[in-house]
């Protein structure tokens, strides 16, 4: 998540959930939290209940708008114009927070004459090359005045995705740049803050948004009434932001008005990320992800000087910061990999690393697959021939693959592409051979989630999984065992990584479950060592490192993901284990571990003023203590603990000696927040309004139409409308429901959550219905350049026609939970949904495109048979159960 | 039905619930020595400490085993996040594990079959490390004009969302570290 | 075989009276996830009723029924007739009336009250008459097809034996489901309805926590911001046995009516 990066330091949650009951104010924008997050809802209720004002803004209203205290339907993907009204109203009538936007933020800084804003450019920044459609690196064009600018030759090509830290933080050599306190300097931060959103008024944001001026200025009131000193608001998202070639921009817009608000780092305050995936955060941070190692570390590429671990960490290096440490991350990481083989004489095997060269990630890579250019592929738990943006493209991608393995629990999508879909496949013209290997589920294997506030918490294997049914650690474990011993004999020095890699998890003794019975399956590995070997040991003598401190350069430690550091601090201390509640402090500090350094809120300096004492007793978090000269108060201060508020660094100071006793942003290299970001986004260093990349609206604020970086994939299967393509008039978004997940593996099979939502559906308002001619309750079909869906239509009040400059404008919602797998089936919202990339992290752009309807059904209505409902209850008793206990329910079995 | 805050016939109800009260004891109903016996069937459960799989959030769950089986799936009381609540997906979590559906067969499809075909574990596992070693010996590339590329781009992985963090640590160790593959992608982006 | 019939005749003694418990349904903070209901299916081993799309907002389950024990009802109320955009929900369930018809109309003595005040539906006992169907004024019982007996809500009697809360209320992510002793969520909710009222949620009400009318009060009670209609709940539920009393008097003025008319008839023909 580089837009909270480039504006704190971290690509994660700033907050935890359980923090949102103390907030006075809490916008709720890009997620449907009520519905897709229920239980972490509770907290914003909490608040509510509290007197806390709550603010829905979203295209669709929802059972979260239901709750809030104040609803405001917006046209989908122009947030950042919603968001550049909030920030210019906060602005314009100076309602700031002074003390703390002039302390802890980089408003004062000045920034290089080089560069020229959007605002003058016609919407691009100063840098851009049209015909590339790239910018020069930022580092010469957008960085802090006084920078150096002659960019190194290496500088990362715009095509890799840098949400690596120390990307993000290093481009800023001097830890205190130039900067004007007064403000007044035009070309410091603040003043260019305020020309870029000044266009940004009431009535030009409602006239792009299709809201009213009033709307604006009502919900920046009630964030600024409840920002200061004394109240704080938060700011909720979810990939209602994410997914638009405009989504890291929107995030940065929210951390700009939270920083001028003065709400990072102070309880109720913050910025909360809602995550989808119950260890989405912890497969980015341990990263199953192209561009990155463990703990954020850049993979090495081809394409900058990385040949020699010396090349690389003189590239990548980073003076001031906390990041200035990261070598010794490395370092460590690489004796955890590689072992005894690591020494310094090989550069503990950084050469064993594989080099990226382009873009890997997801999307641009089955487009590579689509052409044939990918023969083997893993799917472990994922289902993109259902939920993968132009699901057709996936599908068609899956069908070129020479092999490819399923680890699920079901046959989804993914599994039976081969046989079924809208496209009527024939299984004798697709060569794909194919592994389904059945997975083990949560309860039938140890290991741990790392959650949306970044908190570790370990799940206990309850019972065997069944039959062949095995968990993902065991066969990774074990091909990994297999492959090795294929190549055991090989003297190549391109397997000697491989031979090398230490593998070895072997259990010290028979499994024992829960109950007291031995495991069936002997060769399952023993999970706790892993996490041990992320969590760091010293290599000498094979002891648990603590802290991540104590991390060395030379090889004497190692450790799997240094921001894991301390999860597993002494031989029998699993802390993602830890389930004791402190009733005296809601952080509950020994529930699980909460990287980094079980630390549940980030920046949590910025909860005192800059003498150290907290901004006022209602919002008291972290202080300094003046008799014991350290930082105490509900949690782990992110900070370094002794370090007293008045520290002033000496002169050439590097690392943390560096930064003063008044800068919570730690990650930073000049220690403050970003209201604008030298460094982190390749589309520019101020959130800037463009149009979705299929929009029937012209950009209203600028020449530029939409962003002007992000990319479009060609491909036959990958077309796109015209800008404003008048066959294209209307807006969709994709969605979720509560009683569903994702696209359907993990719901669509069970019989209880499917009655719940039974078949596929798309939210029209009754003007829309009436001027297509289409029934509530009746079919219509969508249609996009990519696909069309027959589905049926949900005529309600809740979708609302937008007055967007003056034009009637109607949107639709499209819950993306069905397809051809399961005891639903229905049209895949997917499908309809185009590959065009956000230039920064890939994501593609579901929750905007243009889109076509009419009443009535596809003619060639394609019909995948739904799974014949599962018998439930499965009348087995419950057992060792007498009758008198067994379930009530079990007298029979329903219509299904 | 409609009662305002405070009723108006207090006194009245209060006398009429004294006597109904009386006739509802349970010295007046026909108890059957089932309704006797009866008590919840986690009475003497093992409770395994578990989390949700679905969402983000990390709702703390109870797994309760009996006779080797798991018989019950809720909302751990303890957790600062969920106390005990969960969402109906959570509350599915069981039928989501003990399901019907789920398939506890390797499954094959040879190329241009038209069927599946079930297959030893151990069988699947030899195959699946061969066509490895074939893919990656066919296209590892090592360096391209004198940079080290030490990579093979036309095997992928994907997926790691849904799954623990020792199995994506596995993953980009093996896959990545070990054997030299990129293109490993997980949900993070979608 | 034979000990199961043994047992019918057995008086075995009752368990010890406990204090009332019962659910209060606050619906202003329902959001309408439904997890009341996958939880109650859960615990109770409920099959689905079957996947039909209603279209009737989020609501598919449409009612409660012997295999759905938790509803949840949806109620749009958008547009340019209201005041205020409301989306209302609510998670019906079976009120465990103080003076329950269902119980009353039970002749087997199946159903019972039972230590914790909950009206239950004795398994082993129900014949499957189905009188207690027509009886309950809020259609909360029904028939199985397969087994023939009336189910409904138990108010998990199971797991209250225990010292556990109903799963409904377990599960339930805001609160929105209280349960608890009665007089403890009389008073909770009195007090929620005047917290309303001073916020200006002036429809805020309780329904069914006193006796209204020939009606009992409800030890599973609602907090409503419309209408009891708008929820599909009676304004005015009846309890057939309320009337008996002027029933039988009415019989029984007919009957001797009948006896005096046909006595002069066949008086005057002899």
């Amino acid at each position: 998540m580089p837009g909270l990066g480039a504006s704190f330091g971290r690509g994660a949650a700033t907050t935890f959930q359980e923090d949102l009951q103390n907030s006075d104010c809490i916008l709720i924008m890009g997620s449907n939290m009520a519905e897709a997050h229920p239980v972490g809802f509770r907290f914003p209720l909490k608040a509510r209940e509290r007197g806390a004002k709550l603010i829905h803004v979203d295209p669709r209203f929802t059972r979260t708008s239901a709750m809030c205290n104040l609803y405001v339907p917006i046209r989908a993907g122009t947030d950042i114009a919603f968001l550049g009204g909030l920030i210019n109203y906060v602005i314009q009538n100076d309602r700031w927070f002074r003390e703390y936007v002039l302390a802890y933020t980089n408003a004062a800084t000045l920034i290089s004459d080089e560069f020229v804003d959007a605002d003058e450019l016609g919407g691009v920044f100063s840098g851009y090359h049209a015909d590339k459609r790239q910018y020069e690196p930022e580092r010469k064009r957008w960085n802090y005045k006084g920078e150096p600018t002659n960019v190194p030759a290496t500088e990362t090509p715009p095509e890799i995705k840098n949400e690596s830290w120390s990307e993000k933080a290093g481009f800023i050599e001097n830890p205190e740049p130039p900067s004007d306190p007064t403000l007044q300097n035009p070309k410091c931060v603040f003043q260019t803050v305020k020309r870029h959103f000044a266009r940004y008024t009431p009535e030009m944001v409602a006239s792009i948004c299709g809201c009213r001026p009033d709307d604006i200025i009502r919900v920046a009131e009630a964030l600024c009434e409840n920002s200061g000193r004394e109240r704080t608001s938060a700011i909720v998202y979810a990939v209602g932001w994410t997914q638009h070639t405009t989504g890291v921009q929107m995030i940065r817009a929210a951390g700009i008005l939270q920083l001028l608000l003065g709400n990072i780092g102070r309880p109720g305050g913050g910025i909360m990320a809602m995550r989808g995936h119950a260890s989405i955060q912890g497969s980015t941070d341990i990263p199953t992800l192209y561009n990155l190692l463990p703990g954020y570390i850049p993979q090495p590429s081809a394409l900058r000087n990385h040949n020699t671990l010396e090349d690389y960490l003189e590239q990548e290096r980073v003076d001031n910061g906390y990041w200035s440490n990261f070598p010794k991350f490395l370092v460590s990481l690489l004796k955890a990999w590689y072992g005894d083989a690591a020494t310094k004489k090989n550069e503990w095997g950084f050469k064993w690393l594989p080099r990226i060269d382009k873009d890997y990630s997801q999307l641009p890579h089955f487009i590579r697959m689509a052409e044939g250019k990918v023969k083997g592929l893993f799917l472990f738990g994922q289902n993109p021939a259902g939920g993968a943006p132009n699901a057709g493209l996936n599908r068609a991608a899956l069908r070129k693959l020479d092999w490819l393995v399923v680890r699920d629990w079901f046959e989804i999508e993914s599994a039976c592409f081969w046989y079924k879909g809208p496209e009527r496949p024939d299984p004798k013209a697709i060569k794909t051979e194919i592994f389904f290997m059945p997975a083990a589920a949560a309860a039938e294997k140890d290991g741990c989630f790392t959650n949306t506030q970044r908190l570790l918490q370990w799940h206990d294997k309850a019972v065997d999984p069944p039959d062949n049914c095995r968990s993902d650690t065991w066969f990774v474990y074990h091909l990994g065992k297999k492959v090795k011993a294929l190549y055991a004999d090989s003297k190549a020095e391109r397997d000697q990584g491989l031979l090398n890699l230490t593998w070895d998890y072997e259990r010290d003794a028979q499994e024992i479950l829960p109950d007291g019975r031995p495991s069936r399956i002997h060769d399952e590995p023993d999970i706790e060592r892993i996490l041990k070997e992320i969590n760091g040991y010293t290599v000498e003598d094979r002891r648990q490192v603590s802290d991540f401190k104590n991390l060395k350069v030379d090889g004497s430690t190692a450790c799997g993901c240094w921001i894991y550091c301390g999860v597993f601090p002494e031989e029998d201390r699993n802390r993602a284990r830890s389930r004791q509640r402190d009733p005296n402090n809601y952080t509950s500090p020994d529930w699980g571990f909460s990287w980094p350094h079980n630390r549940r809120m980030m920046y949590n300096r910025a909860s005192a003023d800059p003498q150290g004492k907290p901004w006022s007793e209602r919002k008291k978090y972290i202080w300094w203590d003046e008799e014991q000269k350290k930082w105490t108060g509900l949690d782990d201060p992110d900070f370094d603990p002794e370090k007293p508020p008045d520290y002033q660094p000496k002169k050439n100071a590097t690392g943390m000696d560096a930064l003063a006793g008044d800068c919570p942003f730690i990650m930073k290299p000049d220690g403050k927040g970003w209201l604008y970001a030298p460094a982190g986004t390749v589309d520019g260093p101020l959130p800037t309004h463009y149009e979705p990349f299929e929009s029937p609206i012209p950009n209203l604020l600028y020449d530029q139409r939409e962003n002007p970086v992000a990319t479009h994939r060609e491909h036959s299967l990958n077309p796109l409308a015209a800008p404003m393509d008048p066959n294209y008039p209307i807006v969709a978004t994709t969605h979720r429901l509560t009683e569903h997940y994702l696209s359907g593996p993990m719901s669509r099979f069970n019989s209880w959550l499917n009655e719940l939502q039974p078949e596929m559906f798309v939210e029209i308002s009754p003007a829309l219905a009436e001027a297509y001619g289409i029934e509530h309750g009746g079919w219509m079909v969508v249609e996009t350049p990519r696909a069309a869906i027959e589905t049926r239509a949900m005529v309600t009040n809740r979708i609302k026609e937008l007055n967007v400059n003056g034009r009637l404008l109607h949107q639709i919602g499209i819950p993306f939970h069905w397809g051809y797998a399961g005891e639903t089936v229905g049209g895949i919202a997917n499908d309809l949904a185009s590959i065009v990339l956000e230039p920064n992290v890939s994501i593609h752009e579901a929750k905007a495109f243009a889109c076509r309807v009419r009443a009535g059904r596809l003619q060639e209505v394609h019909a995948d048979r739904p799974l014949k409902p599962a018998p439930w209850p499965t009348r087995e008793r419950a057992p060792q159960t007498p009758p008198s206990n067994q379930p009530e329910g079990q007298f029979g079995r329903g219509s299904v | 039905m409609r009662n305002s805050s405070k009723s108006k016939n207090g006194a009245k109800s209060s006398i009429t619930s004294e006597r109904s009260s009386k006739l509802r004891s349970v010295a007046h109903q026909p108890f059957s020595p089932r309704s006797i016996e009866k008590a919840s069937r986690i009475r003497d459960a093992v409770a395994v400490t578990s989390v949700c799989p679905y969402c983000a959030v990390g709702c703390s769950q109870l797994v309760h085993v009996k006779g080797g089986r798991i018989i019950n799936i809720e909302g751990n009381p303890e957790s600062p996040i969920n106390e005990g609540t969960l969402c109906p997906k959570g509350a599915n979590t069981f039928q989501l594990t003990v399901n019907p559906h789920r398939i506890t067969k390797v499954l094959y499809r040879a190329p241009y079959s038209s069927q599946w075909e079930e297959r030893p574990l151990d069988w699947a596992m030899d195959r699946i490390a061969q066509r490895v070693k074939e893919t990656r010996d066919a296209d590892f590339i090592d360096e391209r004009d004198g940079t080290i590329l030490n990579h093979v781009t036309t095997m992928a992985c994907l997926g790691g969302a849904t799954m623990d963090n020792e199995e994506n640590y596995l993953i980009k160790k093996f896959f990545g570290g070990g054997l030299g593959l990129v293109a490993i992608e997980n949900q993070a982006r979608i | 075989m034979l000990e199961n019939l043994a047992r019918v005749w057995e008086r075995p003694e009752p368990p010890q009276q406990q204090e009332e418990m019962g659910f209060f349904t606050d619906t202003t903070l329902c959001i309408g996830c439904k997890a009341c209901e996958v939880a109650c299916k859960q615990w109770n081993q409920l099959p689905a009723d079957g996947f039909h799309w209603t279209g009737n907002s989020y609501d598919n389950t449409t009612m409660l029924s012997d295999t759905t024990w938790r509803h949840v009802a949806f109620i749009e109320q958008l547009g340019h007739e209201v005041k205020r955009d409301r989306w209302l929900m609510m998670s019906d369930v079976c009120k465990h009336c103080v003076q329950a018809p269902c119980q009353e109309a039970c002749p087997t003595g199946s159903i019972i009250y039972n230590e914790f005040g909950n009206v239950y539906v004795q398994q082993d006992i129900c014949n499957g008459c189905g009188y207690c169907v027509a009886a309950c004024p809020f259609g909360v019982l029904d028939r199985n097809e397969a087994d023939g007996c009336a189910h409904k809500c138990t108010l998990c009697y199971d797991r209250q034996k225990d010292g556990l809360k109903p799963a409904c209320a377990k599960a339930c992510p805001t609160e929105s489901i209280k349960f608890g002793p009665i007089t403890k969520l009389h008073q909770i909710a009195r007090e929620r309805v005047e917290q309303l009222h001073e916020r200006g949620e002036n429809g805020a009400y309780l329904y069914g926590a006193d006796a209204a009318g020939e009606y009992s009060a409800l030890n599973s009670f609602f907090l409503l911001l419309d209408k009891p209609s708008v929820y599909n709940l009676p304004e005015a539920p009846r309890r057939p046995a309320a009337r008996m009393k002027t029933n039988y008097l009415v019989s029984f003025a007919t009957a001797v009516g009948l006896a005096v008319v046909s006595a002069c008839f066949f008086g005057r023909r002899e």
